[in-house]
């Protein structure tokens, strides 16, 4: 019973730089490109895990916690969402306010990472960071309200695995509103396109990226593969919402699930592919329209 | 079938925020016109499966003017007056998304707390009317172009529209057509009036009438 409690989190642990291999990988073939290799980002943490640190005199130990904390808390909030046919390893009622918060944790000392090298360029990511992560931070309460009040359960793990065809049945409408209002958190969090371009480096209109520069090595290996584990936490959400596959057998659950995130990457690589970049301006735009979906989602 | 009534109104209710945030006109004019054609799908699914010649046709009709003939009225006063896009509107597009939530929240409280003779055939058809009226009024207060406006105008009754096939269940069609009939000439007026104005004073900001009087400023 525990293993298969621990599963959701191995995969997560192994397929969530995958994701984003596929994501590049689709944007690659849409532009005509061969492309990287699948296992690319892969092979780039392990590159990056091999290299020496170097920090800055003006830094201090804070620059050096971010990116840990920010990783163990992401770890934490994988152990409360479920995959496929098996439980999450740890469910509670209102666990999806940890959930939330331990996001945040992880941000807010990414945030006082990038503060604390006293670059003027870290500083304004952090604060365009902030400022989108607290407009889609009521979306993302709000999408999980409108399907905790659906299915009467306040637990990530019982209220993902509660939702089904039936209650897409008597429910399509709240149900594709919350996916809908989730599609869009689930790219604004992760810098994906319509809110920032997560393949410019150098650029002042980015967001995410910009405070991450001065980490190197093992440092930033662990801020990307913490933001892999971001972007599969998400998308494990609305492909739970999405394909409500319950079929008694958990394996094929779990093919099932896996094949949901598949087509979710192949679907954000199109989606960045068709879309420009929106204007800084326009973002707060987007993300009150996710607040202004779930918000109608719940009062249905 | 009530979730097909459901989803038509979650629709109608987007696309008055759709309304609210878009700064281009033909994207506006585009909504709508989108908005007339989901109206007459949901006469069409509130009868209850026993169609009617004049309960497909009034609805199709309805589809045919508020989608297809006004919005071509629209496009063609949008290019007369050779104007694009709305520029800085009294009240910002975020701010006017938050307005719209606030007054979708008013709506819903509103729908419940109305009584109405019959039972409509959806909870949520009541404040969607109201929400998408409410909607049409913000827009004609808060935009400065004539077009807008007009588009404002419309989507009110609209609004209207949905309201009344939520109270009374089968109009009498002479009703209906007349009501049909004012909306098109009250747009084909102001059509003309945008043309007019624009003509005469090379702009269609409304704001700027005031300057045109004769009183000394």
């Amino acid at each position: 019973m525990l293993f298969g409690s621990v599963l959701p989190l191995i995969v997560a642990l192994a397929c969530a730089p995958l994701m984003q291999g596929v994501i590049t990988r689709t944007k690659s073939v849409i532009a005509g490109r061969m492309g990287q290799p699948l296992m690319q980002p892969y092979h780039d943490l392990w590159k990056l895990l091999h290299k020496g640190a170097v920090y800055s005199h003006t830094t201090s130990w804070i620059f050096r916690t971010g990116p840990m904390v920010s990783l163990a808390s992401l770890l934490l909030a994988l152990a409360l969402v479920p995959f496929g046919g098996f439980p999450a390893l740890s469910a509670f009622s209102g666990d999806f306010i940890l959930l939330a918060y331990l996001m945040a944790l992880g941000r807010f000392f990414i945030v006082l990472a990038a503060l604390d090298t006293g670059s003027s360029f870290e500083g304004m990511g952090a604060s365009r960071e902030v400022t989108f992560s607290a407009l889609a931070e009521p979306a993302l309460f709000l999408s999980l309200a409108a399907l905790a009040r659906q299915t009467g359960r306040i637990s990530i793990s019982p209220l993902l695995t509660a939702v089904s065809w039936s209650v897409w049945a008597h429910a399509a409408p709240m149900l594709g509103l919350t996916l809908a209002a989730l599609i869009i958190v689930f790219l604004a969090e992760n810098a994906r396109i319509p809110v920032d371009d997560p393949t410019t480096h150098l650029e002042l209109t980015m967001i995410h990226e910009v405070m991450v520069l001065d980490h190197g090595g093992p440092d930033f290996a662990m801020i990307q593969y913490g933001a892999a584990l971001k972007m599969w936490l998400f998308a494990t959400i609305i492909v739970a919402v999405a394909v409500p596959w319950h079929s008694g057998n958990r394996w094929i659950d779990t093919a099932v699930g896996l094949a949901g995130m598949l087509i979710l990457a192949i679907a954000t690589g199109v989606i960045e592919s068709s879309m420009a970049r929106l204007r800084l301006l326009r973002v707060p735009q987007l993300l009150l329209v996710a607040i202004v979906l779930a918000s109608l989602a719940v009062a249905l | 079938m009530s979730q097909l009534i459901n989803s038509v109104l979650v629709l109608l209710v987007l696309t008055g925020f759709m309304l609210l945030s878009s700064s281009r006109l033909a994207a506006c004019i585009h909504v709508v016109a989108f908005q007339g054609v989901l109206l007459g799908l949901l006469a069409i699914l509130m009868q209850h499966g026993e169609l009617t010649v004049t309960g497909v046709l009034l609805p199709l009709s309805t589809a045919l003017v508020k989608g297809f003939l006004l919005p071509w009225l629209l496009f063609r006063a949008m290019r007369e007056a050779d104007t694009v896009r709305e520029v800085e509107p009294l009240i910002s597009y975020n701010l006017s998304i938050i307005a719209g939530s606030a007054v979708l929240v008013f709506a819903l409280w509103l729908g419940q707390r109305l009584r109405l003779p019959s039972q409509p055939p959806s909870s949520l058809l009541v404040p969607a009317a109201l929400f998408m009226s409410f909607v049409g009024m913000l827009v004609i207060v808060s935009r400065r172009k004539a077009v807008t406006q007009a588009l404002g105008y419309l989507a009110l009754e609209n609004g209207v529209y949905a309201f009344g096939a939520a109270v009374a269940l089968r109009l009498p069609v002479l009703v209906e057509l007349g009501i049909l009939l004012d909306v098109f000439v009250g747009v084909f007026v102001m059509g003309i009036a945008i043309f007019h104005i624009s003509r005469e004073f090379e702009h269609i900001d409304t704001d700027k009438f005031a300057a045109s009087t004769d009183r000394p400023r």
